[in-house]
């Protein structure tokens, strides 16, 4: 189950990519999910390919791990492409099979839009396979910061997000803890009818839930023993700070910016 | 039932930056009716091995073998049912598995998975309370209002009514208070013997494995690393601390006895007693003959 999906996972392999600092990550990601947008030509998107399989090999992640991991977007890409190959009717046709015409504009479009698709994924991924997750969450913090000016609870926010980000694996754990302790008891998620399998949830989330309402005490409880009361007056231990790699960085998506603009059609 | 390891091996994450390789080529066998106590530090793949008496796991290389199912890496392992319905497993805090709303739901869960008549259950739900000690009022209350001790005790009567031949043991006593532990410990040294079962218990606790066992097995680094009788396994003090493993008090006492005192004891299961009368005995210099 988890070996399957690589999103969200975090691989820790010493990279330029893992260095970079967090804010500079979802900043360059960001808008490079706003200018893929904007390619149009063979070349742009060749430009917008190139800086994204660099950066997945800067990082020094085993390209077929990453390939492994994206495999049930794949599915997604492929549909996409085939629906617009079978909607389009367009432009001239290029070739028929089963009395069925498919159009060029309808193969250029598909493509473009699955690669489109692809390179988004891969990005995004790349942010979560770099960086940490308590990275991430005080990255967003920074990045939000103005928004307190207007009584927004940022730390409140990332607070909790870092806290949800930090018990996936541990609710995992526990799923899989659990679900190998019923199945020792004879229940079988995988034969049976729908409403058997439906069923033999139950089993499943009813210990889940008391474990997962018991931590967050736990938790609570912990944090105000050590006198944890907000983001009020909180110092971090480990500071952001914007190093040379990121200045690198930002010059290389200016220059990918102009690139794109100079190859679009 | 007999259970074989042949050259068994497990990957764990095969082929992926967190392959990590939990079982090495681990072969050796367990006779029909024995206590087996499997031993080794945190991270030794004991979790590992245990998961797959009952074909939670199916090795990635090798056959294991419990009764006449068998195991293989290739293939799909069908009757997988019936082997669980023969193996029972106790998991680490078992009492996190516990989900119905009356203790005595909860217990018939398994039964009622694997088919068992009603009637049948019912008789084996009261059989099983008995064995581990709850009352029978606590059978019509809610689990989740029990102490930690009796949530325990009813996850194990759960495994039990199950009525399986080999009873599987995941360190049963980790965080019960020592009475609980003696308790729990001795009552599946009952049952042991009563039922006939096999069993194989995992512990950290050298006293339990030298109390109860009548074969160690000691794992380190997915391999194993030795086994024999307690009186062997624990007679080996180099080889133990090599594994980071601690020898029971009572031996470690009487080799201590022999290097200061000079006195020539020696354990052959005596109780402290026992020990203490033929110790005095030596002392008093009354050791060749009375």
């Amino acid at each position: 189950m988890s070996s399957s999906l690589i999103i969200g996972q975090y691989i820790p392999t010493d990279s330029v990519v893992h260095r970079l600092d967090p804010r500079s990550k979802i900043a360059i990601i960001f808008f490079y999910v706003v200018i893929v947008f904007f390619a149009n030509s063979v070349m742009s998107y060749g430009v917008l390919a190139l800086f994204a399989v660099g950066s997945a090999i800067l990082s020094k992640v085993p390209l077929s791990y990453i390939m492994k991991g994206l495999k049930p977007v794949w599915f997604l890409i492929i549909f996409t492409f085939f629906l617009h190959i079978f909607v389009t009717r367009d432009g001239a046709v290029a070739f028929s099979i089963f009395g069925w015409d498919v159009y060029w504009e309808g193969l250029i479009q598909g493509g473009a839009i699955s690669l489109r698709f692809f390179l988004l994924i891969l990005v995004t991924s790349l942010l979560t396979l770099t960086t940490t997750p308590i990275e991430i969450t005080d990255a967003i913090e920074e990045l939000l910061g103005p928004l307190k000016k207007v009584k927004f609870p940022v730390h409140e926010l990332a607070l909790m997000m870092s806290i949800s980000l930090r018990f996936i694996p541990t609710l995992m754990q526990e799923t899989e803890k659990i679900s190998k302790a019923q199945a020792s008891r004879g229940v079988d998620l995988r034969t049976g009818s729908f409403k058997d399998r439906m069923k033999a949830v139950v089993p499943l989330l009813v210990p889940l839930f008391v474990s997962a309402f018991k931590r967050a005490e736990e938790l609570a409880m912990a944090m105000e023993a050590r006198g944890y009361q907000g983001g009020e007056g909180r110092t971090k231990l480990r500071e952001l700070s914007i190093g040379k790699s990121d200045v690198m960085l930002y010059i290389v998506f200016v220059l990918l910016i102009i690139a794109l603009f100079l190859t679009r059609s | 039932m007999d259970i074989t390891f042949d050259h068994v091996s497990y990957v764990y994450q095969p082929n992926s930056p967190f392959e990590h390789r939990a079982l090495n080529d681990l072969s050796f066998s367990v006779k029909s009716g024995s206590f087996v106590a499997v031993i080794g530090h945190t991270g030794s793949g004991k979790s590992t091995l245990i998961q797959h008496l009952n074909g939670l796991l199916q090795p990635t290389e090798g056959k294991v073998q419990i009764g006449d199912y068998v195991l293989e890496a290739e293939g799909k392992n069908k009757r997988l049912r019936d082997l669980r319905e023969s193996v029972g497993v106790v998991f680490q805090y078992p009492e996190h598995q516990l989900f119905e709303e009356t203790v005595a739901k909860d217990i018939a869960f398994g039964p009622q998975n694997f088919g068992v008549e009603n009637k049948e259950i019912e008789k084996r739900t009261r059989e099983a309370v008995k064995a581990t000690g709850l009352p029978e009022d606590l059978l019509n209350r809610s689990p989740f209002d029990l102490s930690g001790g009796q949530m325990r005790r009813v996850a194990i009567s759960g495994v039990l009514a199950m009525n399986p031949k080999v009873l599987v043991l995941d360190e049963p006593t980790a965080g019960l208070d020592p009475s609980g532990q003696k308790e729990i410990m001795s009552m599946f040294s009952r049952l042991h013997r009563e039922k006939g079962l096999t069993t194989i218990l995992v512990t950290h606790s050298m006293e339990d494995a030298l109390a109860y066992a009548d074969h160690i097995i000691i794992m380190n680094h997915g391999e194993l690393y030795s086994e024999g009788t307690p009186l062997e396994i624990f007679q080996q003090q180099k080889a133990l601390e090599d594994v980071q493993l601690d020898i029971p008090e009572v031996i470690a006492f009487i080799s201590e006895v022999r290097k200061r005192l000079n006195i020539d004891l020696e354990y052959k299961g005596q109780t402290i007693a026992e020990l203490a009368k033929e110790l005095a005995h030596k002392v008093r210099g009354g050791g060749d003959h009375e």
